[in-house]
């Protein structure tokens, strides 16, 4: 019995050393963008949670910039209501679970008065009851609309996956003359399975069926099974509602097993990991997205200058949501003449006509939006504009 | 049944990466009668040795992916030999299930440090070897599948070769069979633990790369999912037999690859996992490995 208790007080040991490289693993993750200095007025706090780690990092970090550059905009411009914005970023490493314990920490420690995030819909949804429950406003760049559906004090700054499926349906139809379309859903993300839902429904209603659907789980690499069979149906086109890192491997194994069929994503596509990993393979695909770097309206053309000038990079959907959030936020604010969080909320709810760096910004009755879509093609090494489709 | 054949070929080509991953953990168990659950992050730090070293050669050429695939196989090996002498060897004469968990702690530690070194983001492989697609009546092989099996089947004839007509792979087996006894006849054992952690390691980095190849995204945490089903094929062989590993292996990836092909896709891992029980329970040691009672 002695031998054995010893055995484990020496396992122990082994496991607190595990623990310890986890904990030094975490601790860079989380970062605070202090922006206004110790002033006199009291900064407004607000609260922001996105991937800035882990698989869709790229999303959060262009958001944590776009938010960043926004603050700072706001800031120069004289604050809210006489006093700065003060935003405090919190990291969920992209991982299921990790949003709630990040919202719950900005909600109930430093006292936020709304909460910003983020693009993944799965996330959002995991943070709306906290902040529903808590009653603070928060403002998504999910596109699901049970996003918005969880209570009155959540609002996105995107379109809807309704108005993202039926576009990507009518394109394969009315562009591409598809007749039978397969599709691919990763069945882990309930952003993919909504979407996969709503581009079925708008598919069966133009006779344009479904004929094979197959499924796959987030972090699979191998879609070669997926895709043999999909190949044995004979369609004109997929659908793949899912994120770019899998959409990248996805087009990748669909050309060694000689698909070369058009393949068709929603906004879940965008990032620099599709392009690095599928390359010259993504030539015929397309894919939905609410930002295009090629729009000619003149505040998108603007937020993309500066924010090229500032990060030496190019913003993406999830960055101009980021900003859009803010300012969303802002113009609450003001309109509210207070940081009570439910007269931010009934200001939040009026929102009409704001001009928003990724378009328009009107707030519904269902606390959405309807913004125009834009498809982007592959062409020369790049996605270019196709389409633009108004709401 | 040509859908049946391509799907026969690409359960053989995930089939041939578990089975290199599989030999590494059946290879240490058969010489020191514990399961080194470190060794898929030798795998990925395997993937990651190729990634940097694939920037510095030019891409889609012979010589720069042997270059890169023989670099990545001798710094893992190196790393497995490390990790062996520093973490493994003290505690040798302790208890069984202190290495054990000596293992689960050392995996942890790199995959934890991988995320602070590589960043926890995924990084995009660069295509290391040149491409091509062979069309065979309706059938499509791409040079990677190819490339993936006679690899695999290189390196685990390279193995048997070792295993069974070297010096070092009768010292190998004799350790197995009965350490002490191999010491008293001259055996260095210190010499053939290291050996075959360094092979095992070497192993798991050609299969890392081969991976990477075949799915070109790569993360700290990309060893994990591999390395379990690699496991479960080392399990499902007969741990401690090598060809059972690589049977095991190729069993599991295609039946993986047919089930997923099927409407039961989102099923695919509860279905594979289920025959590896319905097999252990009617036979225990797994298809190739001998029962042998222990004496207590």
């Amino acid at each position: 019995m002695i031998v054995l208790r010893l055995q484990f007080f020496r396992h122990l040991h082994f496991i607190k050393v595990a623990g310890l490289s986890f904990v030094a693993a975490l601790a860079p993750a989380a970062f605070t963008t202090a922006s206004a200095a110790a002033a006199a007025p009291e900064p407004i706090k607000i609260g922001v949670y996105a991937s800035l780690t882990g698989k869709e990092a790229v999303w959060g970090q262009s958001a944590e910039k776009a938010t960043r550059l926004a603050v700072d905009d706001v800031n120069a411009a004289g604050g809210v209501l006489g006093r700065p914005l003060l935003a405090i970023i919190e990291d969920n490493q992209s991982k299921p679970g990790e949003s709630v314990t990040a919202v719950r920490k900005l909600i109930s420690r430093d006292k936020v008065i709304a909460i910003l995030g983020e693009a993944s819909s799965g996330r959002s949804l995991e943070a709306a009851p906290i902040c529903q429950q808590a009653r603070i406003p928060m403002i998504s760049g999910g596109s699901n609309p049970k996003v918005t559906q969880v209570g009155n004090f959540i609002f996105r700054t995107h379109f809807i996956d309704p108005f993202q499926g039926t576009v990507m349906s009518r394109f394969a139809r009315e562009k591409l003359g598809a007749k039978r379309l397969a599709l691919l859903t990763e069945v882990t993300n309930a952003y993919a399975v909504g979407l996969a839902k709503y581009f079925s429904a708008d598919a069966a209603a133009h006779q344009t069926p479904i004929v094979i659907e197959q499924k796959y789980s987030a972090g699979e690499r191998d879609f070669k099974a997926q895709l043999t069979a999909i190949k044995a149906a004979q369609v004109d086109a997929i659908f793949v509602p899912g994120y770019y890192t899998e959409a990248g491997l996805i087009v990748a194994q669909a050309r060694e097993l000689g698909l070369n069929l058009p393949v068709l994503g929603g906004d879940g596509w965008e990032g620099p990991q599709l392009l690095a990993i599928g390359g010259p393979a993504l030539r015929d695909t397309y894919y939905c997205n609410n930002f295009s770097s090629e729009s000619d309206v003149p505040e998108t053309r603007r937020f993309i200058e500066r924010y090229q000038a500032r990060f030496q990079s190019m913003p993406g959907g999830t960055a101009a949501d980021a900003y859009d959030a803010v300012l969303m936020l802002t113009d609450a604010i003001k309109r509210a003449g207070s940081t009570d969080p439910e007269k931010i909320r009934a200001a939040l709810a009026t929102t009409r006509g704001l001009r928003g760096v990724g378009g328009p910004l009107n707030v519904d009755a269902n606390r959405d939006q309807l913004k125009p879509a834009y498809i982007l093609g592959y062409s020369s090494g790049d996605y270019h504009l196709v389409q633009v489709i108004q709401p | 049944m040509s859908e049946f054949l391509q799907q026969l070929l690409n359960g053989l080509s995930l089939g041939a990466i578990y089975a290199l991953i599989a030999l590494g953990y059946t290879m240490v168990y058969g010489v020191l009668r514990f399961i080194n659950f470190a060794h898929s992050d030798v795998f990925m730090v395997g993937a990651f040795i190729g990634y940097y070293l694939g920037k510095l050669v030019p891409e889609g050429t012979l010589w720069g992916g042997l270059l890169v695939l023989s670099g990545a196989m001798i710094g893992c090996a190196l790393l497995g030999m490390f990790i062996e002498r520093v973490v493994y060897r003290p505690l040798r004469h302790g208890p069984t299930l202190n290495v054990l968990i000596t293992a689960i702690g050392v995996s942890l530690l790199l995959e934890y440090t991988g995320q602070i070194v590589f960043g926890a983001a995924p990084r995009t492989f660069p295509q290391i070897f040149p491409t091509a697609n062979y069309h065979v009546g309706s059938l499509t092989i791409s040079s990677n599948q190819v490339f993936v099996i006679g690899v695999a089947i290189l390196l685990m004839i390279a193995l048997q070769l070792i295993v069974f007509k070297t010096k070092i792979g009768t010292a190998m087996r004799a350790v197995s069979l009965n350490p002490k006894a191999a010491q008293l006849v001259g055996v260095n054992n210190n010499v053939v633990i290291s050996f075959t952690f360094g092979l095992g390691s070497a192993l798991a980095a050609a299969g890392g790369i081969l991976y990477a190849m075949n799915y070109p995204s790569i993360d700290p945490l990309m060893g994990v999912m591999p390395g379990l089903k690699a496991f479960v094929a080392a399990i499902l062989g007969g741990i401690g037999n090598i060809p059972g590993a690589a049977l095991g292996g190729l069993l599991l990836g295609t039946v993986e690859t047919f089930i997923g092909g099927s409407q039961f896709s989102t099923y695919k891992d509860a279905i594979a996992f289920a025959i590896l029980i319905v097999i252990l329970l009617f036979k225990p040691a797994g298809l190739l490995g001998k029962f042998t009672i222990e004496k207590v």
